[in-house]
């Protein structure tokens, strides 16, 4: 399939792409690495009639850690995130999602921040940022603001990016001590569309749990997050929790339903996944430094 | 710092390099890159399957690293250094990694082919000593039909092991 005809605007600078936005509105797209986009313009699922490339606007490919929090640019390469040393050992969540969101051919050219703006329920990257609270750094003409990661997905493909800004970085707050994570994915074939996948965090301190973050997606059409700081029992190895907590988080989603999968389906789904990656983030914590 | 404006129906001038050589087409900014290099510029070896980025037949090799050439428009290439199956081997026979997937029977009716061949080329760049396992990811991004892939990992771990992929 081809896209319908466009126009095409390449700027080289943010303050460029904000004022075409601001001309062009909802009726523009903003083209970054395409791997989203490109099969939505080609099945015409999108008929815009400016497309901007934002592939070569200066200063968004870039990497930083300030004070706990790691800002990754919008325009950072999802292959180029998985080879960053500095990302893997500070946000290890994200470089196990990694490997699960497309394949190494679509990693190339897919970035961090199309990946957010996008806003499919199944994909992983909105899911790891929703998981750690992260934050989405916005810019347009009228000024920059942040919006919380678990705020900023508002349903399918839909955020609360207004017409007028662009995603320029996203703000990620590093794995702390006695930190362990987990990421679990089922879809019908490996890099495909996950059917449901779980992500989760746990924090012992000294000795005992203080804290598990369960995060989906592929269950409801946005990533919902589930945090649990107060347990019975202390212990990081009791064998009941996982399987409780997932339960409780089974019977608490409102699963889609669609022609990859049943509700009942993706709940049974779900419960696993988040079993799964509660177990294997409570043991990554016990030997976290 | 400008911008560069396409208008949308009228075709424009994109100049690449493809496989060593300087190469000029004229795309509409809507036009596919696996369109452009095959009507524009003739690279017919760039296959195409499923022109959403699923199937991995158009993959080529776009600045030293292996992308679709369907979820890609000419006119986002424009300046680009492209490689296709036609610039693998030197006209002098086969690569080794060619060589290989003949002796290991790592394909059948070859529409999948040219694109895995470009994979596997820009994946022996950078992994001098690949597992299975690690064929098998990077294989992932591309749908065969005809084989089961076992041809095509034992092709890949083989050159991977003599050293003799001429890249």
């Amino acid at each position: 399939m081809k896209p319908v005809a466009f126009d095409y605007a390449r700027p080289e600078t943010q303050e460029e792409t904000l004022e075409l936005l601001t001309e062009y509105g909802s009726d523009a797209v903003l083209l970054a690495g395409g791997m989203s986009l490109g099969p939505m313009l080609n099945l015409r699922l999108v008929k815009p009639s400016m497309v901007v490339d934002i592939g070569r606007v200066s200063g968004l490919a870039t990497f930083g850690a300030v004070a706990g929090t790691v800002a990754t640019g919008a325009l950072m390469r999802q292959s180029d995130a998985m080879d960053n040393r500095d990302l893997v050992s500070a946000l290890p969540l994200l470089s196990l999602a990694l490997p699960w969101v497309g394949h190494v051919q679509t990693r190339n050219r897919g970035t961090l921040g199309g990946s957010i703006a996008h806003a499919d329920p199944s994909a992983e990257i909105p899911l790891c940022l929703a998981t750690l609270n992260g934050r989405v750094a916005l810019r347009s003409r009228r000024g920059r603001r942040s919006v919380g990661a678990r705020d900023f997905f508002l349903g399918m493909l839909t955020t609360a990016r207004g017409p007028d800004e662009m995603v320029v970085a996203l703000e990620w707050p590093e794995a702390g001590p006695g930190e362990g994570f987990a990421f679990e994915e089922i879809a019908q074939r490996h890099g495909d569309f996950a059917i449901a996948a779980s992500a989760c965090r746990a924090r012992i301190e000294d000795g005992a749990l203080t804290g598990i973050t369960v995060g989906l997606a592929g269950v409801e059409d946005r990533p919902v997050v589930f945090e649990f700081d107060e347990f019975s029992s202390d212990p990081p190895d009791d064998p009941d929790l996982p399987g409780e907590l997932a339960e409780f988080i089974s019977q608490d989603i409102e699963p889609l339903s669609d022609h990859a999968a049943s509700a009942a389906h993706r709940r049974m789904l779900a419960r696993n996944l988040a079993r799964r990656t509660v177990i294997a983030a409570i043991r990554d914590a016990q030997v976290a430094p | 710092m400008s911008v560069l404006h396409r208008k949308g129906g009228e075709r424009h001038r994109v100049e690449l390099t493809v496989n060593g050589k300087a190469r000029v087409g004229h795309a509409e900014p809507r036009m596919l890159l696996s369109d452009f290099l095959r009507h524009e510029l003739g690279c017919y070896g760039v296959h195409v399957g499923c022109e959403h980025g699923v199937c991995g037949a158009c993959t080529i090799i776009r600045d030293g690293s292996a992308q679709r050439s369907c979820t890609q428009y000419a006119v986002q290439a424009d300046g680009a250094e492209i490689r296709t199956v036609e610039g693998l081997s030197n006209g002098q026979g086969l690569t080794a990694l060619q060589a290989a997937f003949k002796r290991h029977h790592a394909l059948q009716c070859g529409f999948c082919t040219a694109g895995i061949l470009m994979s596997a080329s820009a994946f022996l760049v950078s992994h001098d000593n690949p597992t299975e396992a690690e064929i098998r990811e990077m294989l992932s991004g591309h749908l065969c039909r005809c084989t089961d892939y076992h041809g095509m990992v034992q092709a890949i771990l083989e050159v991977s092991k003599s050293g003799l992929e001429d890249e």
